[in-house]
């Protein structure tokens, strides 16, 4: 494959992607086939399934556990959050547009770090910079000593919680348990009116186009190899003359980067963000995401990513008390049941078929049985 | 003691081994040879039930195999030392030893005396775990730990691998007395030529995983190593 | 102890594990474009030494000092590779899930850093150097196969195959004829002398054949001390060596073993 085939091979399944998600649903909804309500809801899969793609590059294909991802999720919808309150609040006492919470808290002035969030691109910036930075920091830490596999799970585990723990607190100043809320308008647009949504949809799903191709792109590059091979055998790959720390810190930071993207595209069109979607909980969710839909494929974390956030929508509503049991059986079933994901499904189907087939049409000689403890390749 | 017949193996949906016939008399040594990749482990494996067959069947002591699973088929008797050190590195050596007792039924038993006369840079290191061993002194544990179990049937996949000089030459002694003793089979497959020569009774020569040549050890011709053994 | 044109110096090298000691105070060396056997029983420490040398064990005393004087104690496993060493292990290491195309490509002497490979190809400008070494290797026929359905002694080659690619000042080889015939241990020592031309190569090896085709001199190490060190004639004539590893039925004629 060369370097401008890698392009072709992210281009394709690219521009498949953008005519469904650009061309397609929102002509849905044009043409009164898909209500306003669907589609603001389908802008927030796509803006989960950005989330998604960052777990499928570290977990997929370079083997990286992170049960954390939330935290950088969070980062960005925090950052995208604050802007938006301070858009949409009122007047301080001191001339300044100070949110609600703090008034009830009685701080008087905004607190320095919130400064920044009041213009548009600092906030854009720094939701994407701020997990970047801190997914580099905790790769340092932790890569260069060869933390790896369940200790590192436990430890990003451990971030979350504690990351969690501190945005619930009140004195931190980003809203407590009730988080950042109320978001009203963007740019003058008012966030409830159907034609902003529509816009918040198309530019989500052009970011997620985008990432995809460049997620693409980058699993085809030698790059790709060189994470498939460290998922392999990371220890070998260091004998072939790899610096793997780096690797690491490269890909988990890039991960954070597209967690924070879908965080910041994810808050406008939810119009609130708590502590308890930057938690452990949140953080497992993703991984069932990413194995449900098939992990090592891309497309297989977009599916999960929308096919889970669909069913969720769908059954909650119903059955409220039922979901966390289906959630957990569902992701049981997957790793029993396709262990490739949902995108394995046709791959699994063929061959139990080849395997009926040959069964059926070979005659088996003497007393012999495909013995059921065989291995594949030896 | 062990014979096959029209065996066919798949790996997915290629074939790997075709139409093959073998026979393993009592007490004596049979050598598989040939270059990498034609076969070989493939048939031992076969044996040993770790890949199914397509068809054909495989018969030891008059009773037929493929309906047993792999575990059934070592207690019925049959030793298995794979290729490349295939030990328990988180057990003591000791304990590895142990293991073959377990499988003739005689947990609390002692280990056979000739088991470390064979190897005794084993006895020194009872204790010492079997990850921390040398390649090679695994590769005396593997031997070893099949013995222990007493086999009738000893399936061999490169023994020699990895092995210094002096105790290959022990290997092939004791290979000899098994053989004068006249209770174990062994089906070996090996690369060191000199070794098979001197051990074996009967040899089989495979390519692309077909029987091509068999006959007694020293009707092996030059032209023949040369076609089918060499590169 | 002459440093002058070696590639690789061991000075007093003592590895432990679990507080016995593999290697004692070892001093050893290697003369740029030599090819040198190291031999020795199970358990003298030789994968140890080779270990040491690449950075997968590090030495509790003694330096290890490369081309002029780069101490590779200090260094990590993969700057130790970029500085021009190849290892191949004793049980093939390759990477099971790639094509063969796939491990000589993350094989081949290329930078190794984050944006060099993002930037990278992965394509038919590397089948230049890829398809000439697979023939020499005699898998171009399986170019495109995973490497896991290899046969053992195929993956060795495939295994040999990267280092080669790797293009490196030193090749560490482990057991490199292992589970070969007669006659691709022929051709794999064939492989070796050339390749001695214009490198160093290190072997671990225990077929004195192979060894008394390939090496210039032959190293003995037993119980993590250098026993004896010659030529192979010299070696195999050593009574300690005898008694310690060839064993007394082991025939010296250079005539015999052939087959």
């Amino acid at each position: 494959m060369t370097h401008s085939s890698a392009w072709k091979q992210a281009l394709l399944p690219g521009a498949v992607l953008a005519i469904l998600l650009l061309i397609g649903l929102p002509l849905l909804n044009t043409l009164g086939f898909l209500s306003d309500y669907y589609l603001n809801l389908f802008g927030k899969y796509l803006a989960l399934a950005i989330l998604a793609l960052g777990m499928d590059l570290i977990w997929g294909y370079a083997g990286i556990l992170s049960l954390g991802q939330a935290i950088f999720f969070g980062f960005g919808a925090y950052a995208m959050g604050m802007y938006l309150m301070l858009a949409s609040s009122g007047q301080g006492v001191y001339g300044e547009r100070i949110p609600d919470f703090m008034v009830w808290n009685r701080v008087t002035t905004l607190p320095f770090f919130w400064k920044p969030f009041q213009y548009f691109p600092v906030a854009l910036i720094l939701a994407l910079a701020i997990p970047a930075v801190a997914a580099c920091i905790f790769g340092v830490l932790t890569f260069r000593r060869r933390v790896s596999g369940t200790y590192f799970a436990i430890l990003t585990q451990a971030m979350a919680f504690a990351t969690w723990l501190m945005c619930n607190r009140n004195e931190m100043n980003l809203g407590g348990t009730n988080g950042l809320t109320d978001f009203k308008s963007l740019f003058g647009f008012s966030l409830h009116t159907p034609s902003t949504l529509r816009v918040l949809y198309l530019v989500t799903a052009l970011f997620l186009v985008g990432s995809f191709i460049v997620c693409k792109w980058l699993v085809g590059s030698k790059m790709g190899l060189v994470l498939t091979a460290m998922r392999d055998q990371e220890q070998r790959l260091r004998f072939l003359g790899y610096p793997i720390a780096h690797y690491k810190i490269f890909i988990f930071a890039l991960a954070a980067m597209l967690a924070g993207l879908s965080g910041a595209l994810y808050a406008p069109q939810v119009g609130i963000i708590t502590p308890s979607q930057i938690g452990v909980l949140p953080s497992l969710e993703v991984v069932v995401w990413v194995a449900t839909g098939g992990r090592g494929t891309l497309i297989g974390a977009l599916l999960g990513a929308v096919g889970i956030n669909a069913a969720r929508s769908l059954l909650t509503a119903r059955y409220p008390e039922w979901w966390p049991i289906i959630l957990g059986g569902l992701f049981v079933g997957v790793v029993i049941l396709f262990p490739d994901g949902l995108v394995g499904i046709p791959k699994q189907l063929r061959q139990r078929i080849r395997r009926a087939r040959t069964q059926l049409f070979e005659r088996p000689a003497s007393g012999s049985v495909p013995s059921p403890s065989g291995r594949g390749l030896g | 003691m062990l014979t096959m017949q029209s065996l066919n193996v798949f790996y997915g949906d290629s074939q790997v081994l075709w139409d093959v016939q073998l026979n393993v008399p009592p007490g004596q040594v049979v050598c598989l040879l040939g270059r990498n990749g034609v076969g070989k482990t493939t048939l031992l494996k076969s044996i040993m039930g770790l890949l199914p067959l397509r068809s054909g069947s495989i018969t030891f002591h008059g009773q037929d195999l493929t309906v047993l699973s792999p575990d059934e088929r070592a207690r019925r008797g049959i030793g298995y030392v794979p290729q490349g050190r295939d030990i328990f590195p988180d057990l003591t050596v000791d304990e590895n030893l142990r293991v073959g007792l377990v499988a003739r039924g005689t947990k609390n038993g002692t280990i056979p005396a000739e088991i470390f006369q064979r190897f005794p840079a084993l006895q020194t290191m009872l204790a010492r775990k079997g990850g921390l061993l040398s390649g090679g002194q695994q590769q005396q544990l593997a031997i070893a730990r099949a013995l222990v179990t007493q086999p009738t049937l000893l399936l061999l996949d490169e023994p020699t691998e990895g092995i210094q000089p002096s105790i290959i030459l022990d290997i092939e002694e004791s290979i000899h007395r098994l053989k004068q003793e006249g209770r174990m089979a062994i089906l070996l497959v090996e690369q060191y030529l000199d070794f098979a020569r001197r051990l074996a009774d009967h040899i089989y020569v495979m390519e692309q995983g077909v029987i091509v040549l068999e006959g007694k050890i020293q009707e092996l011709q030059e032209d023949v190593v040369k076609r089918y053994l060499a590169v | 102890m002459e440093k002058q044109g070696s590639i690789i110096y061991l000075e007093d090298i003592t590895v432990s594990f679990d507080g016995f000691q593999v290697l004692r105070g070892v001093d050893f060396y290697v003369d740029r474009g030599e090819l040198r056997a190291l031999i020795g029983p199970n358990g003298a420490g030789k994968t140890t030494l080779l270990d040491a040398i690449c950075g997968k064990v590090k030495p509790a005393t003694g330096r290890i000092i490369f081309g002029e004087k780069t101490d590779l104690t200090t260094l990590e496993e993969h700057e130790i590779t970029m500085l021009g060493i190849g290892r191949k292990f004793q049980t093939p290491s390759v990477f099971k899930n790639l094509t063969l195309v796939e491990n000589l490509t993350l094989a081949l002497h290329q930078p190794r850093g984050v944006w060099s490979t993002l930037f990278g190809s992965v394509g038919t400008a590397q089948m230049d150097k890829i398809a000439p070494t697979l023939e020499t290797l005699g898998l171009l026929d399986k170019a495109y196969h995973k490497a896991g359905s290899l046969a053992h002694g195929e993956m060795q080659w495939l295994e040999i195959g990267m280092v080669i690619v790797q293009e490196p000042a030193l090749f560490l080889l482990d057991e490199p004829v292992a589970g070969m015939t007669k006659d691709e241990r022929e051709r794999t020592g064939q492989l070796l002398q050339r390749l001695a031309q214009d490198h160093a190569v290190l072997v671990v090896e225990h077929d004195m054949d192979f060894v008394r085709q390939t090496a210039h001199r032959v190293t003995v190490l037993h119980e993590g001390s250098v026993l004896c060190e010659g030529s192979v004639d010299m070696v195999q004539r050593d009574p300690r060596v005898v008694e310690v590893y060839l064993g007394r039925g082991h025939k010296v004629d250079a005539h015999d073993a052939k087959s």
